[in-house]
């Protein structure tokens, strides 16, 4: 099934966001199907943060309206897109590197096992679905009581991931999960994408890679100083293209001939 | 898709068991713990530092410092510090008396009254740090001096003195009094005399009565406060949020952690764990002084860092804390019982310290795997 068979689970209408005098986003409009990996690309500055804000409700837009599954949206909170799955995994984790892999996956979630008028946390429980679900997406955990802070990069983002598909999630942003990886753990987060996709969760996928974005990505939405360029889909657009379109054309044209077209 | 394709680093190395027990945050402690003892039992085994007189010495020593050292050690794993315990301490006694002996309140009334003041005031420590944003550090550090101030000023306005006696009169006959002055296992000790286990007064008018005649309530108060503590920590829910909120404040909000409300009553605790303290002292020595709990916040906080936990928050243990503040009674008396002067005590506090701090940098570089 194509994800285009689907209605989108998040649109976002015409979203200006100003913060004081400054215009961080003008007129963005912006959809998200089940099952496909939606690409939002720009270089520094060009306002995918702010974007993903917005639809993660850290930031209210200004103007613009946002809808989930068909309703109109107005999230109060962060805690309240969660609630209705929307999860994003931001750049830094928001992982605590000492607490092992199942605290953390079920950090503000935790299972309750009743004995008598007390109530534990039923690590039983939280261990095997913490080691299930990392399983899913092809990592074998050598106990779930390891620290985070032992696992390398890419396994961070996995279990940040997988603890976002274990909760539900409907929408899974991902910003930059790939800007701070080695080649060998790109490859690892961007199958882990692919895995997450098939299950039938929409992606919005922030990079400045094209490379990566191509590898994954079903449709592309560039975004540069705070306006969209327009969205193309998959095999509608080449990898020079997208890299134009991020940096803003002209200027770029004339940096890669003097770097003999190795950007 | 079977497990067997997962990707598993062959870079990484299987880690070893003795490496595993490493990253413990209670190994520090342990071996101390078996140092100690073995230390003292080589140097002072016949000093009568293990006899039935000499181990309810040193472990009640050890008890006083394990009550406020539960209290800190949950408290910085929460990710914040406590400078005003020992001042609470004073302030909390001198509270009871106040009440009891110059107000002529039952003494039942003035303990209640002192626990809801003392919570009180952690929670307004709390109160402050996560609203200010503060160090807590500076926070409880002007707390310290308030308190002191006050513990000092008050009896000296009203009583005109800085000492107050006359607690134990007034706490004879009363209900609550005994969970704090009281002892437990009279029948057992007695028994143990009679089986001529452990020894009995050849003299004077108790006479024929053993020379311990029970467990006193601050041992039960710290292996109470230690095992719910441990508990709690480690096995609940709000245990998880404890290191969530020390681990990292903001990752833990993100989740819907509710960390101020976490940190606030981990103030409270603390501050209930130096009223424990103290109203066990006051009804032990029967006299409540301006000066009492001196340095005890930073004996607190030694024996929490001895325990393994990290001064920056998010790890750490309540057994280790424990045991932390065993190391401490055993040397504190055992010095006493091998004939040593005592102020190398101070000496020994330094020193191990820095071990302490030095061993939890390294464990801390090994769970988060920084080079």
């Amino acid at each position: 099934m194509k994800p285009y068979d689907h209605n989108p689970v998040v649109e976002m209408r015409n979203i200006e966001k100003h913060f004081g005098p400054v215009i961080a986003l003008n007129d963005v409009s912006f959809d998200i199907r089940p099952g496909e990996c939606h690409c939002l690309l720009g270089d520094n500055g060009a306002g995918k943060s702010t974007f993903i804000k917005t639809m993660a409700g850290v930031h209210k837009p200004t103007k613009g309206e946002i809808l989930f599954e068909g309703r109109q949206m107005n999230f109060d909170s962060p805690r309240d897109a969660m609630e209705a799955g929307i999860a994003t995994v931001y750049q830094d984790l928001a992982m605590i590197p000492l607490m092992s892999v199942t605290r953390n996956f079920w950090m503000g979630r935790e299972p309750i096992k009743r004995v008598g008028p007390f109530k534990f946390m039923d690590f039983k429980t939280a261990n095997e679905v913490t080691m299930e679900e990392m399983r899913k997406l092809g990592i074998n955990l050598r106990s779930p009581d390891q620290a985070v802070g032992t696992l390398s990069g890419g396994e961070r983002q996995t279990v940040a991931i997988a603890r976002a598909v274990h909760f539900g999630a409907k929408v899974l942003i991902l910003d930059e999960p790939t800007s701070a990886l080695g080649v060998r753990q790109t490859a690892n987060v961007l199958s882990t994408i692919d895995k997450v996709r098939k299950t039938g969760i929409g992606i919005v996928f922030i990079t400045h890679n094209v490379r990566h974005a191509l590898a994954v990505g079903d449709r592309f939405t560039v975004l540069n100083r705070g306006k969209t360029l327009g969205t193309a889909q998959r095999g509608h657009i080449t990898p020079e293209e997208l890299q134009d379109m991020m940096a803003g054309g002209q200027e770029m044209v004339a940096l890669e001939g003097s770097l003999g077209g190795t950007v | 898709m079977s497990s067997t394709d997962a990707a598993v680093d062959e870079r990484i190395k299987e880690t070893s068991k003795l490496r595993k027990a490493l990253i413990r945050p209670e190994l520090g402690a342990i071996v101390g713990t078996i140092a100690v003892f073995a230390f003292f039992i080589i140097f002072a085994g016949d000093s009568g530092m293990f006899n039935a007189q000499g181990v309810l010495n040193w472990s009640t020593v050890s008890a006083q410092f394990m009550i406020i050292a539960v209290g800190a050690c949950m408290l910085m794993i929460a990710g914040e510090f406590d400078l005003s315990v020992g001042s609470m301490i004073g302030f909390a006694g001198m509270s009871i008396a106040l009440i009891s002996v110059t107000l002529q309140w039952p003494i039942w009334v003035a303990i209640l009254l002192t626990f809801a003041l003392c919570t009180a005031v952690g929670a307004l420590n709390g109160i402050i740090v996560v609203r200010t944003g503060l160090p807590s550090f500076i926070v409880t550090l002007a707390f310290l001096f308030i308190l002191r101030g006050f513990t000092i000023f008050f009896p000296q306005l009203i009583e005109r003195r800085t000492i107050i006696g006359g607690i134990s009169e007034r706490a004879e006959g009363d209900w609550l009094a005994p969970l704090f002055g009281g002892k437990i296992g009279n029948g057992l000790f007695n028994w143990l005399a009679e089986m001529e286990l452990i020894g009995v007064f050849t003299r004077g008018n108790r006479m024929g009565e053993p020379i311990v005649d029970g467990i006193p309530m601050l041992i039960v108060w710290a292996i109470g406060l230690m095992i719910v503590a441990h508990i709690v920590l480690t096995r609940t829910q709000f245990g998880n949020w404890i290191f969530a909120s020390g681990g990292d404040a903001q990752a833990a909000r993100y989740v819907g952690v509710p960390v101020n409300r976490v940190k606030i009553q981990m103030f409270m605790f603390t501050a209930f764990c130096a009223c424990v303290f103290a109203t066990c002292q006051v009804m032990e020595f029967g006299s409540a002084g301006a000066d009492r709990g001196l340095l005890k916040e930073f004996e607190a906080i030694i024996a929490v860092v001895i325990g393994g936990a990290l001064l920056t928050g998010g790890y750490g243990s309540v057994v280790g804390a424990a045991l932390g503040a065993l190391i401490f009674g055993v040397v504190q008396q055992g010095l006493f019982f091998a004939g040593v002067e005592s102020s190398l005590f101070r000496v020994f506090l330094g020193v191990i310290l820095l071990f302490a701090v030095i061993l939890n940098t390294y464990i801390r570089r090994i769970i988060t795997g920084e080079r």
